[in-house]
């Protein structure tokens, strides 16, 4: 085995494991924490792919910024065992069957795309994932979408600004 | 299949550097009492050695063999992992560095004094300091007191508002070397003159935020200590209280570090040409690394200097002047570099 298929092994685990975990945790600041490791499993899995730039962003903004949020929240309303709401029955076998039926979909999808044997992934070649080709690639070829996404960013954060101004 | 020597020479240099990191840390300590018994005319410590020298020892040995409490009602496993965290993400920025200038052998091969020169430097140190919150979170949270998750929160929101301008203050930087590499940021001074005299607005921001982001007075604020007992590490004793102040001391080093790569040459000896001295490759390595100690100890000194000087700011003050003073200043820095780039670029 090469060693980047034993790194991808073990990033792989990680990141599955740490996703199950994320589910399966019954505290909610643990579910934070296993979504953390999933990020940084993902960023690894970019980094194999030789994306510097979107590993080191996934970090910044994900597992740096939105995470930091989230755990803010859950601390500070601080849920525990006997505060967090009961859920039905019903709906727990409901929530069962509509994830069944979107992994149904899923793995369909995936078998008719049939990539495994045409394209295999290409590993840690190519500078198509550094910063210097990409910004290239965003203000040249997409440079009117780029620019749409950022006024709605900025329409996002003014609005969180006038939420937060009403009293 | 794995390059053996390269192992060999990366796991020297990492041990090297975070060997480095630790010692400096402790003597920061040391001098910290040393700068504040200055400013305050007392003597500082004095009894441990000459001049008090073996005092971070000692300081070390008391922490390691106090009595170690986990309280009760704590979630274990973070309690112990928030200073984990804080210690590994203060080592970590360290590995982008270029602590020296390459070490040529006979052979002719360079040997890079930096562990990893990967494209993204700077914003791996980035990264790395938006991760660093969760060292000071976790602890906070899982010691179970109001105290401590208060400063815990404090502290989170306090290093998220100030990753921004400290970021757009670098962006400036950045359109003028043109490249995120650490080695390609300080051969670019070594060229063309270092970043200070360029961006002076920049660096102003950017040292505020260093010092908002390392928790140092006047922004430390989570450490509050008549307002909010002592902090985030408030329920910690023994060692692991130990990892949180050790790392504040290596998140001081390294920003120190950092700010010298980015405004101040990094290892460059200024005014003149090393090549013409004909020295050997070796004792230039030495010389450079040198030089690039004593900037940061100028910095490390700065940082004291002004804990023993300035008192801390109001929580609504930090806040105004990280969103409505340092945010549009950085913004307007950098209009400004990119306008002037544009100019003389056509």
């Amino acid at each position: 085995m090469e060693i980047i298929e034993i790194l991808f092994g073990i990033l792989a685990f990680l990141a599955i494991f740490s996703a199950l975990m994320v589910v399966v945790s019954k505290n909610p600041v643990h579910s934070v924490l296993w979504l953390i490791v999933t990020f940084f499993a993902i960023s690894g899995h970019y980094i194999l792919l030789n994306a510097q730039f979107l590993a080191i962003v996934n970090i910044i903004v994900y597992a740096g910024a939105i995470m930091v949020l989230f755990l803010f929240v859950i601390m500070l309303i601080n849920l525990n065992r006997e505060t967090a709401p009961q859920k039905n029955r019903w709906l727990k076998m409901a929530g069962g069957v509509a994830g069944g039926c979107l992994l149904l979909v899923l793995v369909a999808a995936f078998k008719e795309v049939g990539m495994a044997e045409k394209q295999k992934a290409v590993v840690n070649v190519g500078d198509i994932g550094l910063i210097k080709s990409l910004g290239k690639e965003l203000f040249t070829k997409y440079l009117v979408p780029f620019e749409i996404s950022s006024v709605l960013f900025l329409s996002a954060m003014v609005g969180a600004v006038v939420i937060g101004k009403k009293e | 299949m794995i390059d053996w020597w390269f192992l060999l020479e990366k796991t020297i240099l990492i041990a090297g550097i975070i060997g480095l990191s630790f010692f400096i840390a402790m003597y920061t300590t040391y001098a910290e009492r040393k700068v504040a018994a200055w400013l305050q005319d007392r003597r500082g410590p004095n009894r441990a050695g000459p001049f008090g020298i073996f005092q971070p020892l000692a300081d070390g040995g008391k922490l390691f063999f106090k009595e170690e409490i986990i309280p009760l009602a704590s979630n274990r496993f973070l309690f112990v992992l928030g200073p984990a965290l804080a210690m590994i993400t203060a080592l970590i920025t360290s590995s982008v560095i270029p602590w020296a200038a390459p070490f040529t052998t006979k052979g002719g091969t360079q040997i890079p004094m930096q562990v990893a020169d990967v494209n993204m430097g700077i914003l791996l140190v980035f990264s790395f300091v938006s991760v660093g919150v969760y060292g000071i979170m976790i602890g906070g949270w899982a010691s179970n007191n109001k105290f401590s998750l208060m400063a815990a929160v404090r502290g989170a929101s306090q290093m998220v508002s100030y990753e921004l301008p400290m970021g757009m203050s670098l962006i400036a930087v950045l359109m003028m070397t043109g490249s995120l590499q650490m080695s390609t940021i300080v051969s670019y001074q070594a060229e063309h003159g270092w970043n200070i005299w360029y961006q002076p607005l920049g660096f102003l921001i950017f040292f505020i935020c260093a010092l908002a982001e390392c928790n140092r007075t006047p922004f430390d604020l989570p450490e509050a200590e008549n307002e909010l007992n002592f902090g985030y590490h408030q329920e910690y004793s023994s060692m692991k209280l130990g990892f949180y102040l050790f790392a504040e001391y290596i998140n001081m080093f390294i920003s120190s570090a950092i700010m010298a790569t980015l405004f101040f040459g990094g290892y460059d000896i200024p005014f003149v040409k090393e090549e013409l001295w004909g020295l050997s490759p070796f004792w230039l390595t030495v010389i450079s690394f040198g030089v690039f100690m004593a900037k940061i100890s100028f910095f490390l000194f700065v940082f004291l200097w002004i804990r023993w000087t300035i008192p801390r700011f109001r929580y609504d003050q930090l806040m105004n002047l990280g969103w409505k003073k340092l945010i549009p200043l950085a913004l307007i820095n950098m209009v400004i570099t990119a306008a002037v780039i544009l100019y003389f670029k056509k």
